[in-house]
């Protein structure tokens, strides 16, 4: 089974926190811009939104590129860039639908999200309110359906 | 220097109109640590303490510390310093949010504003590049209006700092607001800034914040992380109920202010509790960059006769707007919150001031006819209409835009204007919460409560609990608290924190972050620096220590009701200790051998 990182947007109080994580642990220091999860805070709705690669299991990215740089592991579900065969086109960039590749300008190399390659995500070590998970199972999803479905069975009347 | 610092200031001159950057003072930089102390250490160096606050030559400096925009605590704060044209005092307001961090991220730690633009501009950074644009379409436009202009006109991303109104045409405790609902809150900064036409500062930046050693900061953030979370203040109480929480706290405690302070409990209290705003307009909590606190209230008021959506009200916004006016109408004080963060101004000034001029009005000092209307405590709807047109100023408006202090003593009763030094105390009575007190008369900036929060011993039990009633030792407590305070405001971290964790967590987070190498008593000494810098500019500046004191109903006037009725403030009991562990005289000014040993002399 491949883990992946569950979002649960009600828990998230806008802190950023995952993408100060994110970025000190891959690049070295604070700094969101260069962050592979995206925590955007909407003011006005109250709404936190934090979006992250899905390491789709047919990737866009990986379909486009055409130096073969980026492959999916089958086993860990991870979608990674392979820096050495990257040449930097951009390619990936503007197949992705949701933006969760880009390029860097200081490296040269397309970027994303790889869940920190085996280790617990800094992002899900970091955050504060259990809005990010990592899991084989969705969970999340789980206890969205028991909401459900606990307020349909309270709504029951006896027959 | 690019570890924790930037190692970098802007300097604008608004009247030649230019922007420079300048290396940052690295000795200075270690000795007052960032945000509140280091830019102290710079207006001390380059204004005049007898400068006139709304002058030109008066500067208004903008300072985020070495830990701001990292992760840790709650890292994402910064400091408004200037000269304050409340008190006299020098003026530091503090907030979070993310424009602090966002300043770092375009490559700054500070930036120095001086003179006074011909006409309204504002200020746009991005990435180390700064330019000042004509602000005129943005002049008269509400905190709200203003940021989303400039979002749109500059960068959709960009962090907005900015005053709204009540900025512009003076009144005296104007803040400034950031991301629309953070204040820079007291002291009238923003009356400051709109004195030099500056209506915003707008900021984009994609750079970082790098740390001298990654993993004992990573380290250092575990183990504060893991001791925020475990405590009941900042684990749980915060998050579920915010500041608010303590309306019912203090309420039984004797100790929150009603009608001008004539009382110290309030019969509508439950009404306007954090209890109450949970359960009626707050949407969700909010945190600033980097908190896993998220006291913030985004609240929203619907089907009600008072409509709008924002943050806040915050405690002591509930208590000054209500238990100070003796109004326990949650919408009516939500709705004049909301107002105030639009037009820009400080809630607690603005409703404890607000409760004064219901004090004279009820003792037939003030006439309905001067007010356009009946002012009586508990009148909900006056005090909405009042605070609204304090924002545009309108009417009587022009008379609560001055303060509670100019306003009472304008009609001879000075004394029932509840401040020290010009500032009013906030949610707090001196006469239940001794130590409290002793805070409010000695505080750098007049009666404010976050200099040194001795409510989190005497009455949370933080880190232990004290007695409120007990004199003996408070002025010990007092030190500590005000000196730790003063290094947090400096290092950029949110003083919430500190019910969690203490000056060991600070010295690794900033050993770590800088590399420098300072012990614990280093680093307390850092603040102890920065409370006698601000003390001695004070001094200098007319402040002198007969203003350390209480308002005469704090000293004389025995609380008549609740747990510590009969008691007064025991002030003068306390005063002498307090000079005694600053290493003071007697007379309250800093020792020749006391400034040397730190470093001032």
């Amino acid at each position: 089974m491949q883990k992946l990182i569950r979002i649960e947007p009600a828990k998230c109080v806008g802190c950023k926190t995952c993408e100060l994580a994110c970025s000190f642990k891959n690049v070295g220091e604070f700094v969101p811009s260069r962050s592979r999860i995206y925590n955007e805070v909407f003011l006005d709705e109250a709404k936190f939104i934090t979006v992250t690669c899905m390491q789709c299991d047919d990737p866009w990215c990986e379909k486009a590129c055409p130096k073969n740089a980026i492959t999916k592991d089958m086993s860990s579900g991870v979608v990674t860039v392979d820096d050495v065969k990257c040449v930097g086109c951009r390619t990936c960039v503007s197949a992705c639908p949701f933006g969760m590749i880009k390029y860097v300008d200081s490296t040269g190399k397309a970027d994303k999200c790889n869940l920190c390659g085996g280790d617990t995500p800094e992002c899900v070590a970091f955050c504060p309110t259990q809005c990010l998970t990592l899991g084989e199972e969705d969970t999340p999803l789980r206890q969205k359906v028991l909401r459900f479905v606990n307020t349909m069975k309270d709504g029951q009347m006896e027959v | 220097m690019d570890k924790g610092w930037k190692g970098k200031l802007l300097r604008v001159d608004l009247t030649a109109g230019t922007c420079k950057t300048e290396a940052l003072n690295e000795a200075w930089a270690k000795a007052y640590v960032g945000g509140r102390g280091l830019a102290s250490k710079y207006l001390v160096e380059e204004i005049s303490p007898e400068v006139e606050p709304m002058s030109p030559e008066n500067k208004l400096i903008m300072a985020t510390g070495p830990l701001t925009g990292t992760y840790g605590a709650a890292n994402g704060r910064y400091m408004v310093v200037t000269k304050s044209p409340l008190t006299g005092t020098i003026a530091s307001s503090n907030s979070g949010g993310y424009f602090p961090s966002e300043l770092k991220y375009a490559g700054f730690d500070m930036i120095i504003f001086e003179g006074k633009s011909a006409h309204p501009v504002y200020l746009q950074i991005h990435n180390g590049k700064a330019e000042l644009i004509g602000a005129l379409h943005l002049w008269g436009k509400s905190t709200n209006e203003t940021e989303d202009a400039i979002l749109g006109e500059f960068h959709g991303d960009a962090k907005v700092a900015c005053i709204g109104p009540a900025g512009e045409i003076g009144v005296h405790y104007a803040c400034i607001v950031n991301d629309k609902h953070r204040a820079a809150g007291r002291s009238g900064v923003g009356m400051v800034m709109g004195s030099k036409n500056l209506k915003a500062v707008a900021v984009r930046g994609t750079g970082g914040v790098k740390v001298a050693n990654p993993k004992a900061y990573r380290d250092a953030a575990l183990e504060a992380y893991g001791m925020l979370k475990e405590n009941p203040v900042t684990g749980e109480g915060l998050g579920a109920l915010g500041t608010p929480v303590l309306v019912n706290v203090m309420n039984q405690s004797g100790g929150l202010p009603t009608r001008n302070a004539q009382s110290g409990t309030f019969e509508g209290a439950e009404a306007i509790s954090g209890e109450a705003l949970a359960s009626s307009y707050l949407k969700r909590n909010k945190s600033c960059l980097g908190c896993i606190i998220s006291c913030g209230r985004v609240t929203k008021l619907v089907d009600n006769k008072y409509a709008g959506a924002g943050e806040g009200p915050e405690y002591e916004t509930l208590w000054a707007l209500g238990a100070a006016c003796g109004i326990s109408d949650l919408a009516a004080i939500t709705k004049a919150n909301y107002i105030c963060n639009e037009a820009g101004m400080d809630t607690i000034t603005a409703g404890s001031t607000i409760g004064c001029a219901m004090e004279l009005f009820e003792k037939g000092l003030i006439s309905e006819e001067e007010i356009g209307m009946p002012l009586n405590f508990g009148d909900a709807d006056a005090m909405v209409k009042l605070i609204e047109m304090t924002g545009k100023g309108e009417g009587f408006g022009k008379k609560i835009a001055l303060g509670s202090y100019r306003l009472a003593e304008s009609y001879g009763v000075p004394e029932l204007s509840m401040s020290v030094k010009k500032l009013e105390f906030p949610a707090y009575d001196a006469r239940a919460v001794q130590g409290m007190g002793l805070e409010y008369a000695t505080s750098n900036r007049g009666a404010c409560h976050v200099r040194g929060y001795l409510i989190s011993p005497e009455i949370l039990g933080l880190p232990e609990k004290l007695d409120p009633a007990e004199t003996d030792g408070k002025a010990g407590w007092l030190k500590t608290f005000q000196d730790f305070t003063a290094v947090v405001d400096s290092a950029g971290v949110c003083l919430f924190t500190t019910f969690g964790i203490g000056v060991p967590q600070f010295t690794k987070f900033c050993n770590a972050a800088t590399g420098t190498s300072m012990s614990d008593a280093e680093l307390l000494e850092a603040g102890d620096r920065i409370y006698n810098l601000e003390r001695v500019f004070n001094l200098k500046a007319g402040i002198d220590p007969s203003q350390d004191k209480l308002p005469k109903r704090m000293l004389e006037e025995p609380l008549p009701d609740g747990p510590f009725k009969g008691e007064v403030s025991k002030l003068p009991a306390m005063l002498p200790d307090y000079y005694e562990v600053r290493g003071w005289g007697s007379d309250g000014i800093p020792t020749g051998a006391k400034l040397q040993s730190l470093g001032l002399a």
